[in-house]
Formats: C-alpha cells, structure tokens, sequence
C-alpha cells in the first residue's frame, strides 16, 4: 500500500486522533485501577481478595459462569443449527427474539424474572408447591446469567454455518453418515473457531454480569452474592481498597479473554 | 425443502433438536418478556401513560436518550476513523489497538464504572485536580457519557472494518486519475457504501447504551432530575416496591429495543456485514 511508506499531514493528524482517543476512552481507565490496585503493594490486593466473602462471591460467579458455558454451549450450536438448516413457520421471529438479550437492559432481565418466579409472580404457586425458591437464590441467579448469555454461541455459530453452506454435510449425507457422524466428523470440526469465540464471550459476559443478577438475586451476602455485586456492595459500604482489588481481578481475567479472543482470530485468518 | 437439508434433519432427531431449541427460548427468554408486557400493560393504557409522564421517569428517559444519542453521533464519527486507521495505516502497535478494541466486550460493565471513578472521582487520579478546576465528570453528565463511549466502543469499528477491507483500489485511482481531490474521494467514493455499515453499527451501539446500567450505576452517582438514567431508574422501583411503575417504564425501552433490534438486523442483511 502506497499509504504505508510515508503518511501525508492529514493521515499523521487522523491517526493521533484515533490514537488520543482510544487512550483516553479505554487505556487511561485501563491503567487507573492498575495504579490503584497495585499502590498498597501486591499484599494489600492479594489480602483484598482472600478475604472469604470476596472469595465466595468469586467462586459464586464460577460456577455460574461454567453451568452458562455449559447449557448455552450445548443450545448454542443446537439453536444455530436449527436457526440456519431448518426451514419452519416463526424462523424470523425467532431470528430477532435470539438478537433481544443483547438489547434488552440488564436491569429488566431481572425485572422479568422476578415477575415470573417472585412473590406474586405467574408461577409462584407452582413454585411454592414444589418448594422451589428461584428469587433471591441460587436458581434465579442461573436464569439471569443464562438470558444474558445466550446469544452469544447462537450468533458466532449461525455466522460460520451461514457463511460454509451445506456441501460437506451433503457429502457425507450421500455417503451414507448417519446425522450424528455428519455432525461430529463434519459439522463439529468446521464451527471449532466460531463456537471457542462464542465460548469466550459468553465466560466474558457471566462473570461480568451484574445488573441482572443484582435485581434478581438481591446480593445477599454469602448467598446471592456475586463477585461484581461484591464490588457493588464494597463500594456502597465505602471498602474501596476490597471494590478494587476484586475489580482489577475481574480487569485481569478479561485481558486474559481479550487475548484468547485474538489467539482464535489469528487461528481462523490462518485457516482461511 | 431441499433433499439434503431433510437428509440432515430427518425426521426424528432434528425435530427433536429444534423442539428443545424452541422450549429453552421460550421459557428463557419469551416467558419472562412475556411477563414484563404483562405487568407494564397490567393497569391500563392511562396507568401506563401515567407512570411515564410523570416527572422523575420522563426526565430519566430524556437523559438516557440525549446521553445515547450524543454517544451514538461520536461512536460514529470516532469508530469509523479508527476502522480507517486500523485497514488502511500501517503503524506500529497497529495489532495491539485492533486488540485493545475489542476490551469492552470482555470487561464487566461494573469495573468500566469503578475504573471511571478511580480515574475522575472526587478522590481520584484527575478527579481531585479536575475540582479544583471546577470541571466534574464523575456525578454529571460527562461521566455517563464517557461509561456510554467505554461500553460501545468495538460496535461501530466492527462493523466498518470488513466494508474498508473489500473495497477495491481500482474505484479510488480511477476518480484520482480523473482529477478528484482526496476530499471528492472519500466523499463520493468510499464513503457512500460505508454508511449502512456505519448506520448498523451505531443503531447497534445506540440500542446497548439505552439500558446500560453496571457502568453507569457507580459513576453517575445517581441524583434525580440530573444524572438518574432509566435503567437506575427503573431499579429504584423495583427496590421501592412498585414493580408496576417499573414495568411501564421498561415497556419504553423494550418496544426501543425490539425495533433498534429489528433495525439492526435489517441493516446487516441489506449490507452483508455481521454486527457485534
């Protein structure tokens, strides 16, 4: 590229302000909670979040975070399929309803949830029969980080199964697989990079879900209490040396999933 | 319905691969909807009229949609400059900021508010000098609005990106051979097939800004009439008691997001591009 060798005044100009600008809106913020996290030292950060209600609300949202991997893993790549290969009444209704989460504030993810499973909600008495709690417990905490989730497999799925067509699995279908062996030998291999590049986003989105899990769940402590609602409530009671220790801790993981989302890319341009 | 595509899904297991499919989004995402149309629309047209218009929830909605608005119009401008750094410049540290984009995605939205704070608070990195300078941004307008440009950075990027990537050389040395001036180029060469891409992502971005809540809820500081978002507004009724309220108001920025949805797909399919 001719642009490449040497950059006119108005090329220098435009690349300082895209370059001041991702500084100041991303990095700066970037390196604050760096600075204040690591200022009392490493002990002070690691003192924060050894502390056993950081800690639970940690392993809390890890283990929302794997049954979220798990279930809209698994409907993921079965929705994308069915959104993409299948022809039916509804399919494009289905289309715009699957894209909703994305829209939809977290704030009124909860909200509905607690209209359908809270006091006076559609199934209390069902609930109340089979003395189930979903609200402000464990249950309603699963449903709002799988709301949140769920788009994210579907999408990054849809998009690569759009994007190969139907050849291969034809191919094999004449060959006499059986829809299972077309599905693992065929499929499966061909959606990998999309499907780890949803799987990551959708880990990304569970452990920073917040607003959801807050309405629904209420932040109890050491019961509905996340990690992000641990910094909430860290904040509220003024612990802001605990707000930010978690908070660079949950800063650091998602570096770590900025990284592998790049490492997925260069695997699939590879490919390509 | 081809051959093939039966041969795939054939009678048993696909059917039963999309019965589930369709029972998880159903009770997932469809029932607890459902619900909330429900209880919005629960007391009436004038009930529901009435909790919007009232003064704490109309001015809420005013500042979510100038805030997003204003986010939007500079995401636009701002994101389509960087996809055009990002395809067209070759500089060092070009791989690490197409990285960096992509960051929003990956943080929680909670941090994004508690980092704002840390940086701009009244006890924080600039937040101290910006006082004595008499300038707030965390508590005021500026902050939510820079928590609204954090969170929706990548969408407008994203979108531009491959649109930039497959435009064909040929088109701008012709109009350059013919004696138009860089200005005419990017005006009535490369920009005219990049404004559905620009359009879908900042109707992608403007729908995520209007019920952003994590970041926003730490560094607004919430006062009523100034800095209180729908969103924070809405989660003051439900924590009050009045889910009634709640949900009228919700119902505001649902019916906003099923068409901003709708929109945004629609875009996509006419330009070919994927949104984030």
């Amino acid at each position: 590229m001719s642009e490449s060798k040497r950059f006119t005044r108005g090329q220098v100009l435009l690349l300082a302000l895209v370059l001041c600008y991702i500084g100041l809106i991303l990095l700066l913020p970037l390196g604050a909670i760096a600075v204040r996290a690591l200022e009392a030292g490493p002990r002070a950060l690691v003192n924060a979040v050894a502390d056993p209600v950081a800690q639970e609300g940690l392993r809390l949202t890890l283990i929302l975070a794997f049954i979220a991997l798990v279930a809209n893993g698994l409907f993921g790549v079965g929705a994308g399929l069915v959104l993409v290969r299948h022809r039916f009444l509804g399919r494009h209704l289905l289309d715009t309803l699957v894209d909703l989460p994305l829209a939809v504030s977290p704030v009124m993810t909860g909200l509905a949830f607690l209209l359908v499973f809270g006091r006076g909600g559609w199934l209390e008495p069902w609930l109340d029969l089979a003395g189930l709690k979903v609200s402000f417990a464990f249950p309603g905490l699963v449903l709002a980080t799988l709301f949140v989730t769920f788009p994210f497999t579907l999408r990054e799925v849809a998009y690569v199964l759009v994007e190969l067509g139907s050849d291969e699995e034809e191919a094999a279908v004449t060959l006499g697989a059986s829809p299972w062996q077309t599905f693992r030998l065929i499929t499966l291999p061909n959606i990998r990079y999309g499907l780890g590049y949803g799987l990551v986003l959708t880990l990304a989105r569970a452990l920073g879900e917040f607003g959801a899990v807050l309405v629904i769940g209420g932040a109890i402590t050491g019961h509905t209490q996340t990690a992000t609602t641990f910094i909430y409530n860290a904040m509220e009671e003024r612990q802001e040396s605990a707000a930010y220790g978690m908070a660079f801790v949950l800063a650091v993981a998602s570096v770590l999933f900025l990284l592998a989302l790049e490492w997925i890319k260069r695997q699939r341009g590879k490919e390509k | 319905m081809s051959r093939v595509s039966s041969a795939l899904n054939p009678e048993r297991g696909g059917r039963m691969v999309r019965a589930a499919v369709l029972a998880y989004i159903g009770f997932l995402v469809l029932l607890p909807l459902a619900a909330l149309v429900q209880q919005g629309l629960a007391g009436g047209m004038s009930a529901l009229w009435q909790a919007i218009s009232a003064p704490g929830a109309r001015s809420a909605l005013w500042l979510t949609l100038w805030s997003a608005a204003a986010m939007a119009l500079i995401n636009a401008l701002m994101g389509t400059a960087t996809a055009w750094a990002l395809v067209r410049y070759r500089f060092p540290g070009r791989s690490f900021l197409s990285t960096l984009v992509d960051l929003p995605f990956a943080i929680p939205t909670l941090v994004t508010g508690v980092m704002l704070v840390i940086l701009y608070g009244p006890h924080g990195l600039i937040g101290g000098w910006l006082n004595a300078a008499d300038m707030k941004i965390a508590f005021a307008p500026p902050g939510i609005l820079l928590a609204l440009l954090f969170v929706t950075l990548p969408f407008v990027v994203r979108a531009a990106e491959p649109v930039l990537l497959e435009q064909d050389p040929a088109e701008e040395e012709a109009a350059r051979t013919l004696g138009a001036g860089p200005f005419i180029i990017f005006l009535r060469v490369l920009l005219p097939p990049l404004v559905p891409a620009i359009l879908s992502g900042t109707v992608r971005s403007f729908a995520r800004a209007l019920g952003e809540f994590g970041s926003i809820v730490v560094v607004s500081g919430n006062i009523p009439y100034k800095t209180l978002t729908t969103p924070i507004f809405i989660f003051g009724e439900i924590e009050a008691g009045s889910p009634q309220t709640a949900a009228a108001v919700s119902l505001v920025l649902l019916a906003l997001a099923v068409v901003l949805t709708y929109a945004g797909r629609a875009l996509e399919k006419w330009t070919g591009v994927r949104g984030v």
